[in-house]
């Protein structure tokens, strides 16, 4: 059962605090945020319901939230996220091959994940990083003027935190 | 060098902490609103300086203040709009994440003047680090006295909360930002209501953007007059330029307005210049919504004068030979690159980012894409260049939000100055897959007719 530990449950209320008594349902954006970096990296149904039942609102207010905005997965997700921009400025500055590179050396496509379930490969669309490109998300920060070896060092960066968290 | 009002410390190290922010004479315009100003007065010194929203529409900021209604007993908000996302736009990132403070103190002071005891910074979700950025610099904020209750013993009390979005560029757009934030999808609002009248939670509401905001210190500090003597006409202050693209110094550059277009991207205290010795073939001057333009246009305007980097000087000859200042997102073209894979990179963000709530946009955005597909790939009629012309014409004006004019304006201007380059790839479709068009003819001169 998804249930949030004493220190989630005391973000979730410092989240709740900043809107006005009745206004919680403003808060859902972070909590999900917060439900899906505590669950798993990724938004079930369970989890949604679950969200719904601690704002007090209906759970067809949440799905249809955790559906609209592209940050929250409705899916499972590798243990790391490549988010690789492909919009116009990164386009320009090689992002396509970079992305055919991280294609060829993971085995997977845009949307995939690999099968020891550790990356999964994502297109998004442009992440305000247009004069350091090309670029990627990578969790919570971005990894920037990305090269093949640069590719290769952060694929190889993962490998080992996983190794050592595992 | 032009004057700077919001990085001239940007480079000071330690900038980003309470500390060195205070001592380089940080908060100076909370202490001048707060302890010697009415609220009325802070809006009568935005209005003369003539400042106009950063965001990209160039809505005078001071008349915006002014629409806010005062009902009685009713809370009034302030929220600023971090929800940077057009494409070739990152101003408002530097700005948040090496100077907090700065987009603070400008927050404090309009909340004042605003009358808003909660505001609220929607950050878009990406920028997760500059959370945690901002949330410590409120924090210091707090522990300073400039945030909480009674700043300095004026009465007034202000809390600024960030919340993160997750992922919409629609949400930059102010009532989908609106109700983002009171936690739904990101569907703008008919209006009216403007927010100014009914906003967030129905609550009258202003919504400006971070380098707008970021602004409002400088124009205390100098006073309205003194700000609207820099830079030309009604461009008045100093404007954040986002360069990105095939130029040797991609970064972000604030300008005085004064500077033409060839000293921006030539000039080595800006672009320095295109990258790898190349020429320029063609630029987005203003993010990825405003019309693209070929070299020879960019750099004149039809009548063969210099055009320069300011509101009006850009949008001279209107969309049929100019462009727009939008957000201050640069974004150049080498001679190597495609327009057509361009137009099709940002017929797909449009695609992407279109909420559904408008069939024209909903459907048209994605038709749009799969026409341009085809045309960059190879399977393109030259009739299906004139079926993106009538689309585009059926989407643009016919939406709730401008979003729909944003997806309609880039492809049309690239239609209109580059159709060389479209009727290529759609008469040679196997050569159009083994090299770009090239720069063609336009760089060239463009003929001025003479009249007497």
């Amino acid at each position: 059962m998804v249930k949030f530990n004493d220190q989630q449950l005391a973000e979730f209320n410092r989240l709740v605090a900043r809107y006005p008594e009745g206004k919680q349902k403003s808060a859902l954006l972070p909590v999900l945020h917060l439900a899906q970096d505590s669950f798993g990296g990724w938004l079930s149904e369970e989890t949604m319901n679950y969200v719904a039942e601690l704002l007090q609102i209906l759970p067809v207010e949440v799905y249809e939230v955790a559906t609209f905005y592209s940050m929250y997965n409705t899916k499972p997700v590798g243990k790391y996220m490549f988010e690789v921009c492909q919009t116009g400025p990164c386009m320009l500055m090689g992002s396509d091959s970079i992305i055919r590179y991280i294609q060829d050396k993971l085995g997977i496509k845009p949307g995939e994940t690999t099968s020891d379930g550790l990356f999964t490969l994502k297109t998004v669309e442009c992440l305000g990083a247009c004069g350091y490109a090309p670029m990627m998300q990578l969790g919570k920060h971005y990894r920037e003027h990305l090269t093949k070896e640069k590719v290769d060092a952060i694929v190889e960066e993962c490998r080992k935190n996983a190794a050592v968290n595992n | 060098m032009g004057r700077k009002l919001l990085l001239e410390k940007a480079h000071v190290p330690g900038i980003r902490t309470y500390e060195v922010y205070r001592r380089e004479g940080g908060y100076r315009s909370v202490e001048k609103a707060l302890k010697t100003m009415t609220p009325e007065a802070i809006v009568d010194e935005v209005k003369k300086s003539g400042l106009r929203g950063r965001g990209g529409a160039g809505f005078p900021a001071g008349m915006k203040w002014s629409f806010i209604a005062k009902p009685e007993g009713v809370p009034r908000h302030l929220v600023c709009n971090a929800d940077e996302s057009e494409p070739g736009t990152f101003k408002d990132r530097y700005l948040m994440e090496f100077l907090p403070h700065l987009l603070l103190e400008g927050l404090i002071v309009s909340s004042f003047a605003l009358g808003s005891n909660d505001t609220y910074i929607y950050i878009r979700g990406e920028y997760a680090w500059i959370v945690d950025i901002l949330e410590e610099a409120i924090a210091e904020a707090h522990q300073n006295g400039w945030l909480g209750k009674n700043i300095l013993d004026s009465g007034f009390d202000c809390n600024i909360h960030v919340q993160r979005g997750a992922g919409a560029y629609i949400c930059g757009e102010e009532t989908a930002l609106i109700e983002s934030l009171e936690g739904k999808r990101g569907n703008p609002r008919l209006k009216p209501p403007f927010p100014a009248i009914k906003g967030l939670w129905e609550r009258p509401t202003v919504v400006n953007n971070v380098e707008t905001l970021a602004s409002i210190g400088p124009i205390i500090n100098i006073g309205g007059d003194e700000y609207a003597k820099i830079g030309v006409g009604r461009s008045t202050g100093t404007k954040l330029i986002s360069a990105c693209g095939n130029i040797n110094k991609p970064g972000v550059y604030e300008i005085d307005m004064t500077i033409s277009v060839e000293e921006f991207i030539y000039s080595d205290e800006y672009c320095g210049g295109i990258a790898n010795g190349k020429r320029l073939k063609a630029c987005i001057p203003g993010g990825s919504s405003v019309p693209i333009l070929p070299a020879n246009l960019l750099l004149k305007t039809a009548k063969g004068e210099t055009r320069y980097m300011n509101y009006e000087s850009l949008s001279d000859g209107g969309f049929a030979t100019g462009s727009m200042m939008g957000s201050g997102g640069f974004i150049v073209l080498d001679e190597d690159q495609c327009v057509v894979k361009n137009t099709l990179t940002l017929a797909r963000f449009y695609r992407h980012e279109s909420c559904g709530q408008c069939s024209p946009c909903r459907e048209g955005t994605g038709w749009m894409e799969k026409i341009l597909q085809n045309i960059e790939y190879g399977k393109g009629k030259i009739s299906d260049i004139d079926l993106l012309w009538e689309i585009q014409s059926k989407i643009e004006g016919n939406t709730i939000c401008p979003l729909g004019d944003a997806a309609a304006w880039p492809v049309a201007a690239a239609i209109r100055h580059f159709r060389d380059e479209f009727e290529w790839h759609v008469l040679h479709p196997e050569e159009a897959q083994q090299r770009n068009f090239g720069l063609a003819h336009y760089a060239d001169p463009i003929h001025v007719p003479v009249t007497a």
